[in-house]
């Protein structure tokens, strides 16, 4: 891997450790579990 | 100022750093497929929309919209995702995800924002135009923003990726429905059903949470590979070593053969997702199950959100699963396994089997999802990397045109079968025969699919950058 081959520069060597991955997971995650047991909650009326 | 400002969306700026960590690329792209699935719960503001005049969705005034005139909002929408994906594609791949996707905000967002205009002013023109043409725009270029970045992340698990991606937007509905609901509830005292402050709401959360994708996208460089990555051999005679421009592309019957195949599959699973409502109440009503023991209007209401969650599932799952199997023979599955369905669902209706018919239609709307989410990992597979966003834009034409299709042939033959006097399961037969004699065609498509001629593909080395030239 050689990020710096071209004229463009790349950004620079960041922080991307597991800890920003579970966090952007996080941001994304919750809203989407949010929406899928609204979702569930619903769909348990067919099975009343 | 400007010159900084430029050069921070530009792809250049968004190339990742030394160790950048791969697993924080999909949460972009699911900022953006989130927000933009709002589309699919347009149908919540149906009935505030209809009766902005009236305020009682059971007695419309003369001067309120109709379900027709509401219904073409969204008809718009997907057009121009379709045409939108199709025209900026090339545009994507040579700016980079970052700027496509802060477009796709500022459209989407900006679109809520129009629409809400026209609301206050009772304007149905200005709704087509802000929701409908200009949200619509932000939802073409949404789509495609992150796709060829994921599969360059993984090309060791492109359906992975691309079906974490995609299904964001199965996902972006199951949000956007109760959280319409619970603004347009807060809204309701200060403005007609709470629709336009509701819309101008949405606007900016969604422009928002965009915002997440726009910040934190990278692009790997040229050459990145993962660690330890070997090209997969095992279904080597579809995967491509070469690159096939977005022009060249759109000369190839493979591209045409996948335009069919995502044509069929679209179309045959907007035939039960447009009528799943009415479809079980009509088939399972109180006079073919006995009093009291029909389906319920709430009941159906959770028999189209277990759709959705299938739908969802569906994506991820198949999509997945895409990268073991490959490409081809997992479409033969959706093909195969659905005309089985398909054929069997009125006959599981006319017998009252409402358990193995629930289970039929889910596992239709998997595969309807999965459809969508496989589609641009056999575009890579078939075409290379280089302009996969932009292939996959012109794709996306196909779902355009079902999004049209499907409908129209629906509602025809619901209406002939209704017109003959046919109720009940009876009545909704035509519609899934014909659906599964449309799998048929995509079967056949699919089948046909063989491997690009290499006379299409760029000769030597090609680079991202060079690719919007």
């Amino acid at each position: 891997m050689n990020p710096n081959s071209n004229s463009n520069a790349p950004a620079a060597a960041e922080d991307s450790n597991g800890g920003s991955a579970v966090l952007a997971w996080l941001f994304v995650g919750l809203p989407l579990a949010w929406g899928v047991s609204q979702t569930f909650l619903k769909a348990l009326a067919l099975f009343k | 100022m400007a010159d900084t400002s430029t050069s921070f969306l530009d792809r250049s700026r968004t190339i990742a750093g030394p160790g950048y960590n791969r697993w924080l690329v999909p949460p972009a792209a699911l900022a953006i497929h989130l927000a933009i699935g709002q589309a699919y719960a347009f149908s919540v503001f149906n009935k505030p929309l209809g009766s902005l005049i009236s305020g009682d969705p059971a007695k419309p005034d003369a001067l309120d919209w109709t379900p027709t005139q509401i219904g073409i909002t969204f008809s718009i929408a997907i057009v121009l995702l379709g045409l939108s994906a199709a025209l900026f594609g090339k545009w994507l791949e040579r700016v980079g995800p970052r700027k496509a996707m802060l477009a796709a905000a500022l459209c989407f967002g900006g679109g809520f924002l129009i629409a809400s205009l026209g609301i206050s002013m009772h304007n149905i023109w200005l709704v087509y135009f802000g929701y409908g043409f200009v949200g619509g725009i932000g939802l073409g270029i949404g789509y495609i923003s992150p796709v060829s970045t994921l599969i360059k992340w993984f090309p060791d698990r492109k359906g992975v990726a691309t079906g974490m991606a995609i299904m964001g937007f199965g996902g972006g509905a199951m949000i956007a429905s109760p959280l319409s609901v619970a603004l347009m509830t807060y809204f309701k005292g200060s403005a007609p059903q709470g629709v336009a402050p509701t819309f101008i709401t949405l606007g900016i959360i969604y422009f928002l949470f965009m915002q997440f994708g726009v910040w934190t996208i990278r692009v790997p460089a040229d050459d990145w590979k993962p660690a330890g990555y070997v090209p997969n051999e095992e279904h080597s005679a579809l995967i491509t070593t070469g690159n096939v421009s977005a022009d060249n592309a759109i000369k190839t019957p493979q591209f045409w053969l996948l335009w069919v195949v995502l044509l069929t599959n679209v179309t045959a699973g907007i035939g039960l997702l447009e009528t799943a409502s009415p479809l079980i109440q009509d088939t399972f009503s109180d006079k073919a199950m006995g009093a009291g023991l029909g389906v319920t209007a709430a009941a159906a209401a959770g028999f189209v959100g277990l759709l959705s969650l299938f739908n969802l599932l569906g994506r991820f799952f198949w999509s997945s699963a895409s990268d073991k199997l490959g490409r081809k023979t997992t479409y033969a599955i959706y093909f195969g396994l659905g005309i089985l369905l398909y054929a069997l669902v009125p006959t599981l209706g006319r017998n009252l089997q409402l358990t193995f018919y629930v289970i039929a239609a889910c596992v239709i709307v998997s595969m309807y999802g999965g459809g969508f989410a496989t589609a641009p990992a056999f575009l890579s597979d078939l075409f290379g990397k280089y302009q996969v966003g932009a292939i996959h834009g012109r794709l996306l034409t196909a779902w355009s045109t079902a999004g049209v299709l499907g409908p129209l042939i629906v509602h025809q033959l619901h209406d002939r079968a209704k017109e003959q006097g046919l109720t009940g399961a009876a009545a909704y037969q035509n519609v899934f025969y014909t659906m599964a004699g449309l799998l048929v065609v995509g079967l056949l498509a699919d089948l046909a699919i063989t491997a690009v001629n290499e006379k299409y593909q760029e000769k030597g080395p090609v680079t991202v950058e060079a690719g919007g030239h």
